[in-house]
């Protein structure tokens, strides 16, 4: 028997416990490029529009920093590249890591993958099978873009470079899940790291693109961006994509020989032997199972948010690099950071919704867990329980978006030396708060009535995002479009602020979670 | 008053139906044991005594209240260990401990740091390092070093080592010394030998025996061995006699405990010469109750 004995089988057994999330997400992402590639051929048919699509992105730090470097924008085969690269890109890398996680570090937590380890399989053959279905899902994604981008008009031969640099991002982050899922004892750590590294890529990218230099060739983003692959077609970049997973792939399996089974690098350490007084009440329980989530997040989005504010000084170089484009466009300097500002935010707000629907969903991996059953034995009853968690949630949310405005503030503050807009931009941030509470109370909502399904308010945060991203681009009916609580806040500096929105989004949040509290009251408690 | 009183319960999931007009009485300050073969409902009820799933009819009354809607009150009272214990993995045992008796309302100093001597604990261990045993050892420590007057226990020692269960029989010695309630599931028959002073058995959701030992086996059948002068083909026709074999002068039957004067006194019309009787092990009281029905 070698290492690798059985990896058949469990192939056969992944893609059996995956048949309803992978197509999902293989689905899911080729409809959208569908959708998002129709929108472009419909909206930039003419020259003109093509040549005033093009002046707008050269210039757009916003634009650079979620999409990278505008190439070939000129044609209309560019324009859609640009528009659909870089989320197909994300999406792809999430659906790997969230693959490979679930299936090798996942199993061996919950110790499903210790019973499979005593049949006849080898020591590598679970990682490989986990691998081998992330690539493969890869490849079909891949796939399946170059056949609808060559299906909608756009050239073959770049179709083609475009699905292929799409499954080369997907090889890179299947290799990069694989070694976080060596790195730490538990899945949820693993999905940090891996998550991490994922967000950290992807800004460097950003980075690189707004400031137009070599950043940009230190992720596998820009090398996505580098194939160029309705311009000047470059199919060497996939040569450092090949590379760079042949290394990591191969660290990942070092680590797994020479680490035992069931742990991680860092070896379990003694802690206290008596709980600290915090640790005794619902809230305090919640937030000690919460801290490292709350202070993983809080680490990536106050770098976040340091960064989009930091950039508000390259809006003000790349215009002043094209001054006659401002003047067309009849706007002041100071007109197009505030409005760069009144785009970005929101953004962030979408983000870090993110943080709190996995804070509000930590009550449903409580009681599925069993860990639920043990407080609820106690004098705790279901309400105070659940409010709890309610508490961690809202008071995370504060803290995470005051750090984010604070961050987003004071750097561009440092970096433009600029402090008429300080407060706002804080306030502006802050603000967010509502329309994040709103999306993680579906949550709330979702696991007082049916726990099961409560994952379903991923499928909210999904919405928003996709609508912060692509709403333009889609043109999506307004009806549609405001159906996103980040729409409605006002958009501070642009717009003088109000408070209504915020008490209506509020109020909503509060009822949804009240609806949720009900429910949790009336059935049974599940488990697993 | 009883701490326990269940009367026709049926608690269903979708199809199945967990406990189908369920009747259990538990007496303050007995020690109960509650039997079943596997799937049979026995976690289902802890679960509704619980006050975690909600019943479809009948009724519950569990020291005094209703276990759903005063759950949280309730619970002060009672502490409760299951059989497959998940803790926090990031939790020491000692934290887990604290948190779960300040949550029911405080502990017993003295009591928690004799309860970790005695089942030699280490509190300073995350969870996710424990062995099985040792999980399942938090949470009793955390359930016992609470002064309750109601313990619910699942399953309480699977995984325990033999040493251990010893431990664990000499605290709820000391419970029902203190007066305390206990419903104790298991499926270890030794333990239930030895400390409940009566017993309950389920059987698909429905209660198929409630009594003493004494009562039990009274209910049950004695075998025999015998040897006589003449045939003994006639005992077929005693009532309560069953399983009747013979071969060489020598007779093997059960008989229901309470027929055994009657089948005595035909043998000896036949000429007794040797006679040997045991009543049942509490393995084949316990084989012939979870069977789908006695046999005839
Ligand atoms: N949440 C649930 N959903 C569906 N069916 C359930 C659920 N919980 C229990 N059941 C079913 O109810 C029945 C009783 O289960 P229960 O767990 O009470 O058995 P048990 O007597 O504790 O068994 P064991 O000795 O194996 O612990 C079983 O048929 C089980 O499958
Ligand atoms: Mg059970």
């Amino acid at each position: 028997m070698n290492a690798l004995t059985g990896t058949g089988h469990l192939v056969r057994l992944v893609l059996r416990r995956d048949r309803v999330r992978l197509p999902l997400w293989v689905g899911g992402l080729t409809g959208l490029t569908v959708v998002s590639a129709a929108a472009v051929q419909d909206l930039y048919s003419t020259p003109v529009e093509i040549a005033a699509y093009r002046a707008t992105v050269q210039d757009s730090a916003s634009g650079r920093l979620l999409n990278g470097v505008p190439y070939a924008v000129d044609t209309v085969a560019g324009i859609t590249a640009y528009e659909v690269t870089s989320i197909a890109g994300l999406v792809v890398a999430l659906m790997v890591t969230f693959t490979v996680v679930r299936h090798t570090r996942g199993e061996e937590e919950t110790g499903t993958a210790e019973l499979l380890r005593s049949t006849v399989t080898g020591r590598h053959a679970g990682t490989a099978a986990a691998l081998l279905v992330a690539i493969g899902a890869a490849f079909l994604a891949g796939a399946l873009d170059a056949a609808v981008l060559w299906a909608i008009g756009l050239p073959g031969a770049g179709s083609l470079l475009h699905g292929a640099a799409l499954a080369g991002v997907g090889l890179v982050f299947t290799a990069s899940a694989a070694a976080a899922a060596q790195l730490t004892s538990s899945a949820r750590g693993a999905l940090g790291v891996a998550g991490a590294v994922l967000a950290l890529l992807f800004v460097v990218r950003g980075v690189g693109a707004v400031r137009d230099d070599w950043l940009v060739w230190l992720s596998p983003f820009g090398w996505q961006d580098a194939t160029r692959p309705y311009g000047d077609r470059l199919w060497w970049p996939l040569l450092l994509v090949v590379a760079l997973t042949a290394v990591v792939a191969g660290g990942a399996a070092w680590l797994t020989a020479h680490r035992d089974f069931g742990s991680g690098l860092v070896p379990p350490r003694a802690g206290r032997a008596r709980a600290t007084a915090a640790l005794g009440t619902p809230v305090g329980l919640a937030w000690r199972v919460q801290r490292g989530l709350f202070l993983g997040w809080a680490v990536g989005l106050t770098l976040f948010a340091a960064l989009f504010g930091s950039l508000g000084r390259e809006v003000v170089t790349l215009i002043e690099s094209n001054p006659e484009m401002a003047d067309v466009m009849g706007l002041s300097l100071d007109d197009v950071v505030r409005s760069y500002f009144a785009y970005v935010i929101p953004f962030l707000g979408v983000l870090a919704s993110a943080y709190a629907v996995a804070s509000a969903l930590r009550l449903r991996s409580e009681e599925l867990g069993g860990r639920a059953e043990a407080v609820l034995a106690t004098g705790t009853s279901r309400l105070a329980w659940a409010l709890g968690g309610v508490a961690v949630t809202v008071l995370g949310t504060l803290a995470m978006v005051v750090l984010m405005g604070v961050a987003l503030s004071t750097s561009h503050l440092l970096l433009s030396g600029e402090d008429a807009l300080f407060g706002r931009l804080v306030g502006a941030t802050v603000q967010q708060a509502a329309p994040v509470l709103l999306v993680a109370s579906t949550a709330f909502l979702a696991h007082g009535w049916f726990p099961h399904r409560a994952l379903l308010a991923w499928a909210v945060f999904a919405f928003a995002l996709l609508e912060a991203y692509l709403g333009e681009l889609l043109s999506m009916p307004a009806w549609l479009a405001d159906l996103s609580p980040f729409r409605h806040p006002a958009g501070v500096p642009v717009e003088p602020f109000t408070p209504w929105p915020l008490l209506v989004i509020g109020a909503l949040a509060a009822a949804a979670v009240a609806v949720g509290l009900a429910g949790l009251r009336r059935r049974d408690l599940s488990s697993a | 008053m009883n701490a326990i009183e269940i009367e026709q319960v049926v608690k269903t999931f979708g199809a199945v139906r967990a406990l189908d007009g369920f009747d259990l009485t538990v007496g303050t300050g007995e020690v109960h044991g509650f039997l079943g073969p596997n799937g049979s409902g026995k976690s289902t009820t802890m679960r509704v005594l619980l006050g975690l799933l909600r019943i479809d009819s009948g009724r519950v009354r569990m020291l005094g209240g209703d276990p759903w809607s005063q759950a949280a009150e309730l619970h002060r009272r009672l502490a409760y260990v299951p059989g497959d214990v998940t803790l926090w993995p990031s939790l020491t045992g000692g934290e887990v401990i604290d948190l779960l008796s300040r949550m029911r309302g405080g502990l017993d100093e003295r009591r928690r740091a004799e309860l970790l001597e005695r089942f030699e604990l280490d509190p300073t261990k995350k969870a996710r390092a424990y062995s099985k045993g040792n999980r399942q050892k938090v949470a009793l420590v955390a359930a016992l070093a609470s002064r309750v007057e109601l313990y619910l226990f699942d399953e309480p020692t699977s995984g325990l080592d033999p040493l251990m269960e010893a431990e664990f029989q000499r605290a709820v010695g000391d419970l029902r010394a203190d007066g305390a309630t206990v419903l104790l599931s298991s499926h270890i028959l030794a333990e239930v030998e030895a400390l409940c002073d009566r017993v309950s058995i389920i059987r698909a959701g429905v209660n198929a025996l409630s009594g003493t030992l004494a009562d039990l086996r009274h209910l049950t059948r004695t075998t025999v061995l015998a040897e006589t002068a003449r045939p003994a083909d006639g005992l077929t026709g005693v009532h309560g006699v069953h399983h009747l074999q013979q071969h060489d002068g020598r007779v093997t039957f059960e008989v229901d405990s309470d027929r055994i004067g009657d089948a005595v006194a035909h043998l000896a019309g036949l000429g007794l010469t040797s006679l040997q009787a045991h009543p049942p092990t509490l393995e084949e009281l316990f084989l012939q109750q979870y069977g789908e029905r006695l046999e005839p």
